[in-house]
């Protein structure tokens, strides 16, 4: 009977299969697919992380955020850094990264929470391009042409493989881990603080709800994640330079994911990962290399008919749909019940 | 040393007013509709290769072709705002600043596609070389006279915005639409006319700039960005603030690249912008 209640229970939750499915089958992934395509699956891993980590403060706290590849950089440049400065070992330069983007979270948090809207992105945006001309501008660091990691022996330790599937399994952990982090602040006090706010503000702040110090945590939290995505970053590729690290652009594709895939959902990152990833690559690979511009038009007509016609992202959409099979279904029910009385 | 002195902060005007210009029809867009437009540096981009392309066929040089890039731009404004601005008017703000931002990248896309990535320049303009007004100070004759239409121009759109009945109808809107719109005013009408004013600006400040700067996909990234703090240092909607926030900003950019090298000039801005944000997030003349 428990049992036939647990199945139930699932099957009134079918994302929790759905999820569960797909993370078995990302598991096995790596013995299937391999060479570009297993690259084109790390790729879309990473930036559902880096979507992830931005729908906590864009989805959750409501602060359009348009400075996240900062905290990428951060961790990847940290990582670089300290090994070729003081020969650390990359597991510390990622410690180093965490703790930087955290500060550097915070010192953008503090000042920056008081802006609304267009003020908050646009401040972000500066902070990215300031962030952007030191680190090209700054020769120790690579300057312009960046900075190559020394490669060392294949082992966990070294943060170096010489086959792509450890990276794989690496930064899928990376995932299920900040994919928690959602769980857990939607289901937090937080959370609910959060919706309340973007549902009435107005009434949420009659009611003594005062944000700040979780919006700060929301940042800190962010940055760091981000951080260390960027330090996976440099240990896969062995190489960053300023445009890869903290170009508008990666911290507009960053915050599309999440907000194409449905700001706020638990899901909504990976699902719009799993599109935007395939589809930039893609027009990449079959339309010429990059700066043919043609990818640039498919993915601007793209992002204008969701923020027209779906703005709530495609979980977003899902999650309606059902909501409104469900009432339709109690709304029958009731009727059924009622007439049978 | 101070004749150079003299030098930069001359030209730092000059930048300045081509600055207020390219963010004033930023700063109308936001004060009636309250949208920020984050393609605008990409409008910028747009009238800079119609003048390029009219430069080549059938031979107007920018200076000339003027009115037509003008309207040209202004009819690319119309066009965003039917197509898609309208449409999320009453969607959250994230929808708005998307939507925008869709059409930043897909304006660029566009170009990078029809014209390629290359820098392009007018080739012999009609304004060229400079004039030496002192022995140590000579101003560049096409940045003087852009800067000249840059300041016949907002003058003209500060004159419309205060002293006709349809620039006071198109304040109302944006102190208070549902007022307005109770007193008769058409808002829809004056959100096509806020349109077609900021991008006409826009358009305008791009055939200038076309005339002594380089012309490629990416130009709209620097404009369009120096725009923004333009007009968020000014106060978002406030005509005002753009004027003087503008001419800051070309100081800073000037005096900075002078100090520390190019390299740095826009950090100063930058810098300067995340500042004002923190000591006084409404910007210079904005509401709150």
């Amino acid at each position: 009977m428990t049992d036939n209640n647990l199945i139930k229970k699932l099957w009134q939750r079918p994302s929790i299969i759905i999820v569960t499915l797909l993370f078995l089958f990302l598991l096995v992934v790596p013995k299937i697919v391999t060479g570009y395509y297993l690259h084109a699956v790390i790729l879309i891993i990473m930036y559902a992380t880096l979507g992830t980590a931005w729908n906590w403060i864009g989805g959750f706290a409501g602060q359009m955020s348009l400075g996240n590849a900062v905290y990428f950089g951060l961790g990847a440049y940290a990582t670089a850094c300290s090994q070729l400065w003081w020969g650390w070992n990359p597991w510390l330069g990622l410690l180093l990264g965490i703790v930087l983007s955290g500060i550097v979270a915070f010192l953008i948090g503090l000042p920056c929470f008081r802006l609304k809207g267009h003020y908050f992105a646009i401040a972000t945006m500066a902070v990215g391009e300031i962030v952007n001309i030191i680190f090209t501008n700054w020769d120790a660091a690579g300057g312009a042409s960046g900075l190559y990691l020394t490669i060392t022996e294949s082992s966990l330790l070294n943060f170096q493989f010489a086959s792509k599937v450890p990276y794989f399994y690496i930064v899928l952990v990376l995932l299920v881990l900040a994919t928690a982090i959602t769980i857990w602040l939607k289901n937090s006090r937080s959370g609910y603080y959060f919706r309340a706010i973007k549902e009435d503000p107005e009434a949420a702040k009659a009611l003594g709800i005062n944000l700040v110090n979780r919006k700060l945590m929301a940042i800190i939290l962010s940055g760091t994640v981000s951080s260390v995505a960027g330090s996976f970053w440099i240990n896969y590729m062995l190489f960053i330079d300023p445009p890869s690290a903290f170009l508008i652009m990666t911290s507009v594709q960053i915050a599309l994911i999440a907000v194409m895939g449905g700001m706020g959902t638990v899901w909504g990152p990976i699902v719009g990962a799993s599109i935007i990833i395939p589809l930039s690559e893609g027009s990449r690979m079959f339309l010429g290399g990059t700066g043919s511009g043609i990818d640039l038009v498919i993915y601007g007509l793209l992002i204008m008919l969701v923020a027209i016609y779906q703005p709530g992202g495609i979980v977003g959409a899902v999650n309606n749909y059902t909501k409104k099979r469900q009432s339709k279904k109690k709304a029958t029910l009731k009727a059924v019940q009622e007439v049978s009385e | 040393m101070s004749e150079v002195i003299l030098q930069v902060v001359g030209s730092g005007v000059l930048w300045g007013f081509i600055f207020v210009l390219s963010a004033l029809g930023l700063t109308i867009i936001f004060g009636v509709m309250d949208i920020c437009n984050f393609a605008h540096g990409d409008f910028l981009m747009m009238a800079m290769f119609l003048a390029f392309w009219l430069s080549v066929w059938p031979g107007l040089d920018p200076m000339l072709s003027l009115p037509i890039v003008a309207i040209a731009i202004a009819l690319l404004g119309v066009a965003t705002y039917w197509l898609l601005i309208r449409h999320v008017l009453k969607a959250s703000g994230m929808a708005q600043i998307f939507v925008t931002f869709g059409l930043m990248i897909f304006l660029r896309g566009l170009a990078q596609a029809l014209w390629g990535a290359d820098y392009r320049s007018i080739t012999d303009p009609l304004v060229q070389g400079s004039w030496n007004i002192m022995p140590n100070l000579s101003l560049s004759k096409p940045q003087v006279v852009a800067a000249l239409c840059a300041i016949v121009a907002t003058i003209l759109v500060y004159l419309f915005m205060t002293k006709t009945r349809t620039g006071l109808a198109l304040q109302a809107v944006s102190e208070d639409k549902d007022a307005a719109s109770l007193m008769g005013i058409p808002v829809q009408k004056m959100y096509i006319l806020a349109w077609i004013i900021g991008a006409g600006c826009v358009g305008i400040a791009g055939g200038l700039l076309s005339e002594f700067y380089y012309i490629y996909p990416e130009v709209g990234m620097v404009y369009g960005f120096l725009a923004f703090i333009t007009v968020a240092l000014g106060g978002f909607g406030s005509i005002k603030g753009v004027f003087y926030a503008g001419l800051i900003i070309g100081m800073v950019q000037a005096l900075g690249g002078f100090f520390f090298g190019s390299a740095y000039q826009y950090l100063l801005v930058y810098g300067l912008y995340f500042v004002c944000v923190v000591v006084r997030p409404q910007g210079l003349m904005g509401r709150r």
